[in-house]
């Protein structure tokens, strides 16, 4: 009985929009394996297969795009900076891994590779003094919002001169003075953090915005529903920047929430706010998606959700062993990722040339070496503070 | 900011005889009109009968409006994080929590984020942040609106934690707690919101981490909490008349907790109840006891004593109820124990 609702009302939602990728979205749970509650095996592999193909839609609809200037409102400074900060993700990335495989940071640390669009993306549509909260996998939205990658390493690494003094690790950093209001351990733990943060910006008769970054797994979070009401009741400048990478941790959409077939960005029906679905690997969609809810909440049109659809190449964190999730699913991701079709649409929008993009690779390498070599000669914590700023 | 601060407390004139809900409703009122940053959320706490259920913020909507005066939706994990996102963004939020029980639905946003931000981020942000609510039983409220939750907020570093037990300290003790800058859990008492007592004149501020001598005496101190320290004095009475003295000591904050005056009573009296509406399993008392053996044991003539609530939620009926919390005859018995064979008295239990 429930999955006849649900099929119906997947295909009123399929008949209802005019996308031929929605159309499929709608019809494919009807061909499902309805012997269980549960979407089956072929079900949630097709619906991946939907996924990636949606995306590769949208990529291909783009790959021509010029007048990236026009477009975007971005000078050509601040469209390679978006290259420049994606790219210096990747390579934190990809050093903090290495470091955990070699012993080097302690705990667990969940990388980002694959969705840098959305971080970046969503943070060049905010100025220094806007606010972000962040999730565990959160050090692309410090690093897209400029925080110090020296001071980050040295965090991962234990160190004194990290930016929470070697107290907080990975998921914890901070940077009071951008506006970044902390990763968080705990999914959905910053919801209430950024909507707090915006009510502040009313109270105080500022300007600022507060985007509040969290997964298609927080999603099911309670907060998170507490919080949108909130927002949306008391008319706050916050948005709500989902980054559906189609995982919790081990669940996939279809086995974790009701209704996967529709847009997540319906949800933001419920309270009554817009809410749109862009190209999560996609920088310049993201950014146009991410520019309009930011403008909206500044000018006091209120709360919004952004859904960004995207994907993580790599597991839940360093060390899953991805048992979840078919190999053969990534290839067609990695075959849209966001660092390489940004360079290619500034070569051919003539904004940029190889050798520039190249170039601008290889100084974040370097500039990430330089952090890895400032967080290695950097002391460890010293024992005898062990309790500063503890207040009770 | 919308609203004006009209009220008219003053902070001048001479001492008066308020309740402690009035003394509460004074500290927010002096502490909104210094400080525009200051203001108070939660449920029912504007409209509901002109200042909330237990009238605590009466007239502050009049006269600092609904942006300061701002009802919360039905939605305690959310309005906590909501305040925590002030208080690091410039603000000095006051939440209240209408039962200590409904913080429980909030406790990953206390105890996992206020309470660890300052510590975790390195010491660059400040969280000026008070959660207030009343505990407590006694009122027939029954499971879920009776307990008393202090130990939980104690257990986790980062809170500190208020217990007022005077109309005087809770002005005081709440004022104090809006002006730091680090999260308090501001723990009223249902059954105390009418008691009377004098305020100071003026600007009065009462500092954490000092105990207040309710009553001295020379035999057992007693460690009261909330309601527990009226029936320690009702007890005294009692007591004084078969010539045993007891010394009533009311902690004020339990973190910081002002060890040296309760550890110098025992020093003179060198017998210890601590006594506490909260079950008995792992309550505050037990932290208390071990502070006490720890800083006086040569002193100590008898095995301290707890007095708390029966290890089970608190019942509604009144003699349920009843029999589940420590009365001043329970108080008046354990001291009378701690008595026998003491050449000031005679056994009397």
């Amino acid at each position: 009985m429930a999955d006849e609702k649900r099929t119906a009302r997947a295909q009123k939602d399929g008949t209802e929009k005019k996308s031929k990728a929605t159309k499929k979205d709608g019809s494919r749970h009807a061909d499902a394996d309805r012997s269980t509650d549960t979407v089956s095996a072929e079900g949630k592999a097709e619906a991946r297969r939907h996924s990636v193909e949606k995306a590769e839609t949208r990529a291909k609809a783009t790959a021509k795009r010029k007048g990236l200037r026009k477009l975007t409102g971005l000078d050509r400074d601040g469209l390679l900076g978006m290259l420049e900060r994606m790219m210096l993700i990747r390579e934190f990335e990809e050093q903090c891994a290495n470091l955990y495989r070699a012993g080097r940071i302690r705990g667990v640390t969940h990388t980002y590779q694959g969705q840098e669009a959305v971080a970046v993306g969503t943070c060049t549509a905010l100025r220094i003094d806007d606010y972000i909260t962040s999730t565990h996998r959160g050090h692309a939205h410090v690093i897209a919002k400029g925080g110090e990658v020296d001071l980050m390493m040295a965090e991962l690494m234990g160190k004194a001169t990290g930016y929470c003094k070697g107290r907080g690790g990975s998921m914890h950093i901070a940077d009071m003075t951008r506006g970044i209001l902390g990763a968080n351990g705990i999914v959905g733990g910053g919801m209430g953090i950024a909507v707090g943060a915006a009510l502040s910006s009313k109270m105080l008769g500022r300007d600022t915005v507060a985007v509040c970054f969290f997964g298609d797994g927080a999603m099911n979070q309670g907060i998170l529903h507490e919080v949108s009401n909130m927002a949306a009741v008391w008319n706050l400048p916050v948005v709500f920047l989902v980054e559906n990478n189609l995982y919790g941790m081990s669940a996939c959409l279809e086995d974790a929430m009701a209704c996967p077939e529709l847009d997540l960005a319906k949800r933001a029906d419920a309270y009554g706010m817009p809410g749109v679905t862009c190209d999560g690997m996609d920088v310049v969609d993201v950014y146009l998606a991410a520019k309009e809810a930011v403008e909206r909440a500044r000018g006091g049109g209120g709360p919004s959700y952004v859904v960004c659809d995207t994907y993580r190449f790599l597991g839940h964190h360093v060390g899953d062993p991805l048992s979840y999730r078919d190999k053969s699913e990534v290839e067609p991701w990695r075959a849209l990722d966001p660092i390489p079709r940004l360079g290619r649409q500034l070569v051919a929008d003539k904004l940029a040339t190889q050798a520039e993009v190249d170039a601008v690779d290889a100084a974040t390498r370097a500039a990430i070496a330089r952090a890895l070599a400032f967080a290695e000669a950097s002391p460890d914590p010293d024992p005898s503070n062990l309790t500063e700023d503890v207040f009770a | 900011m919308s609203g004006t601060a009209t009220g008219n407390a003053a902070a001048t004139g001479a001492a008066a005889t308020l309740t402690y809900v009035q003394a509460l409703n004074e500290a927010l009122r002096e502490e909104m009109e210094r400080d525009p940053t200051v203001f108070v959320m939660g449920e029912d706490i504007a409209v509901w009968g002109g200042g909330g259920v237990f009238g605590v913020t009466k007239g502050l909507l009049e006269a600092f409006g609904p942006e300061r005066v701002r009802d919360t939706p039905i939605s305690e994990a959310g309005f906590t994080g909501v305040g925590l996102g002030a208080a690091l963004t410039g603000m000095r939020p006051v939440v209240e929590y209408m039962y200590a029980d409904f913080m429980m639905v909030a406790m990953d946003q206390i105890a996992n984020q206020a309470a660890k931000i300052r510590y975790q981020f390195g010491g660059k942000a400040r969280v000026p942040l008070v959660l207030r609510t009343q505990e407590g039983a006694g009122r027939g409220n029954g499971p879920q609106h009776s307990q008393s939750l202090e130990a939980w907020f104690c257990h986790i570093p980062g809170l500190k934690v208020a217990i007022p037990s005077t109309p005087a300290d809770a002005k005081g003790l709440l004022k104090t707690a809006i002006r730091d800058d680090n999260p308090v859990v501001f723990l009223e008492h249902k059954l105390l919101y009418g008691k009377k007592g004098e305020i100071p004149a003026g600007e009065h501020l009462v500092p954490f981490g000092k105990a207040n001598v309710l009553r001295e005496g020379r035999h057992v101190t007693v460690v009261g909490i909330h309601v527990l320290n009226d029936m320690a004095l009702e007890a005294a009475d009692i007591l004084a008349a078969e010539g045993i003295e007891l010394e009533v000591v009311d902690p004020r904050t339990l973190v910081p907790y002002d060890r040296e005056t309760v550890a110098a009573s025992i020093r003179k009296t060198g017998r210890l109840i601590v006594a506490h509406q909260a079950p008995e399993r792992a309550g505050i008392a037990a932290e208390l006891i071990q502070c006490a053996i720890e800083d006086a044991f040569d002193y100590l003539d008898a095995p301290p004593v707890r007095l708390c609530a029966a290890n089970m939620p608190v019942p509604y009926a009144k003699s349920l109820e009843d029999a589940a919390m420590p009365q001043v005859a329970d108080i008046v018995a354990a001291a009378r124990r701690l008595m026998s064979g003491s050449s000031v008295v005679g056994t009397r239990s």
